[in-house]
């Protein structure tokens, strides 16, 4: 088996397991109980809340634990439209091709009175740090925009976006699910005044996940209940997906470089060997992306049949198909940048991580080549594509 | 899984692809802005639909309910090729997710529209109510 869906999730880690053991065992205790087995729990909680930290530049401070990265995207976005409000500030800017757990979030708050200016992402999935500035308006109470796209890899140029809004003294948000554990992230020098990640992304638990917050900002509590992190989120932590989290960014951090080039040599070769499918077209920018995402589009042909032909090969992929989501759009993402309905059906995302190798890259090149030729002999749009009815749209 | 096993192995092995040269009826539905394209070729010999051929593009439900609507009506009497309905795609495929059924639909309707296809061109008299108007594309919005 080929796994190549690394975005979606990535296996846990040796070390992330071991990590968790023993917090479902011996050390069960509750961190806010104040005998011995509770407190030895409140010392993990700790020391995990240091390491994220160090893993961002951030204080341990700074760090509350979340279920994942949908529920900081909500706290975070929400906490800034609340603070927003107080001061008559209700206008937020952010991208089109945001994940949904922002896009969803901003779209409930136009229906409590904001308003949204959504970014267009340009051809290759890059917002300026000009379009932010023009966009920005004496009532905007929040930027937030994606380190990097989840589908089609872009990174976007956090720093500057990060200074601007520094200098206006409007905090700025970035979901950094894809970044985090596999590019340097360094909250101080980004001028990030909150950051999202979640825990399975880097080789850690699913349910897991952290919203950084610079100290000194207001943060409101989505669930209330006890006063477990800091009042910000109450319900008893989650020690072991915790402390295993935890286990996992640091071991993440710690091979950062040597697995970001590994796996880039990986993408781009990957890369290289799908470009050479006709009418076909990788998605996003060629090097301004995550080291492990590859995405293209394949003209004729509608990507879940592509995706089911490859799971037969033993290839786990995905793709934006609207067929996979459940939905009859394709996926937002590549509609944002520009790639009409009937292209953006036939898309797969490959997502790589520091485990792939050079073979598996050959057979997936090999396969891809394969499935897309056999769907496009029965495909009536591309017999209409080949014969000249309709015109190519990727040459 | 999400598919039926029969779905997968029509999906996997699918009958009758192709096309046929001077087919007597063709019918295509949909379109490739909503992602499914489906495409009917009928011979039809003495009012009996002796070979069919498909080309879809699609997902695999769409594949499998071209696949299989194609058996249901080979070797049939046009009358009874008429009949075919959705649901007995979707029952001979052993079901379809609920966000498929479209899917169905879709083989249904290029069956119908293949055979309206064959009656205009012997100049056969039908009623243009048993046809679906497939200008539209009742699932999609675009």
């Amino acid at each position: 088996m080929i796994y190549v869906d690394n975005a979606a999730t990535t296996k846990m880690s040796g070390i992330a397991i071991e990590a968790m053991l023993p917090y479902l065992q011996e050390h069960f205790g509750n961190p806010s109980s104040l005998h011995t087995i509770g407190q030895t729990a409140a010392e993990a909680l700790a020391k995990a809340r240091a390491d994220v930290a160090a893993c961002l530049n951030a204080k341990p401070g700074e760090i509350y634990f979340t279920s994942g990265g949908s529920e900081a995207d909500n706290q975070a976005i929400r906490s800034a439209a609340k603070n927003g409000a107080l001061q008559g500030k209700k206008h937020i800017v952010s991208t089109a091709f945001e994940h949904h757990a922002v896009l969803h979030t901003l779209q409930a708050l136009e229906k409590e009175g904001f308003e949204v200016t959504l970014l267009d992402v340009g051809r290759e999935g890059l917002v300026t740090p000009e379009q932010v500035a023009a966009a920005i308006r004496p009532d905007t109470c929040l930027v937030t925009i994606m380190y990097a796209n989840n589908e089609i890899g872009t990174i976007q140029p956090i720093r500057a976006i990060g200074a601007l809004c520094r200098e206006r003294k409007i905090p700025f948000h970035t979901d950094a699910v894809q970044v985090a554990g596999h590019l340097p992230i360094d909250v101080a020098a980004d001028n990030i005044d909150m950051l999202s990640l979640s825990g399975h992304k880097f080789h850690g638990p699913k349910g897991t996940g952290a919203l950084y917050v610079r100290q000194g900002l207001r943060l409101h509590s989505l669930i209330e209940g006890g006063g477990q992190e800091k009042n910000k989120r109450a319900g008893t932590e989650n020690i072991a997906g915790i402390v295993s989290m935890a286990a996992a960014l640091k071991e993440a951090c710690a091979h950062l470089e040597e697995h970001a080039e590994k796996v880039s040599a990986l993408r781009d070769k990957l890369i290289a060997g799908l470009s050479a499918i006709p009418h076909g077209e990788l998605n996003g920018h060629p090097t301004q992306r995550l080291p492990g995402n590859v995405n293209f589009c394949f003209e004729g042909i509608e990507g879940e049949s592509m995706l089911l032909l490859l799971d037969d090969k033993g290839i786990c992929a995905s793709s934006g198909s609207a067929c996979t989501s459940g939905s009859l759009d394709p996926s937002h993402v590549l509609l944002a940048i520009g790639r009409p309905h009937e292209v953006a059906h036939g898309s797969l995302r490959l997502s790589l991580c520091h485990e792939n190798t050079e073979e598996e890259i050959n057979t997936i090149i090999e396969a891809v080549t394969q499935v897309v030729a056999y769907l496009r002999t029965m495909s009536p749009l591309w017999r209409d594509l080949e014969k000249g009815v309709k015109p190519h749209v990727i040459q | 899984m999400l598919y039926s096993e029969k779905v997968m192995d029509h999906f996997r092995n699918p009958r009758n692809v192709g096309f046929i040269e001077n087919a007597d009826g063709v019918g295509e539905v949909g379109n490739a802005k909503c992602g499914d394209i489906m495409k009917i070729y009928l011979k039809i010999d003495d009012d009996v639909v002796t070979d069919v051929k498909f080309e879809t593009f699609g997902c695999g439900s769409a594949i499998a309910s071209s696949s299989m609507a194609t058996e249901l009506i080979k070797g049939k009497p046009v009358s009874e090729v008429m009949q075919l309905t959705n649901k007995a795609v979707v029952e001979a495929l052993d079901g379809l997710p609920a966000v498929k059924v479209h899917c169905s639909v879709l083989a249904e309707e290029a069956v119908k529209v293949a055979l309206k296809d064959y009656f205009d061109k012997n100049s056969i008299p039908y009623d243009t109510k048993q046809f679906p108007d497939c200008d539209h594309c009742e699932v999609c919005h675009h």
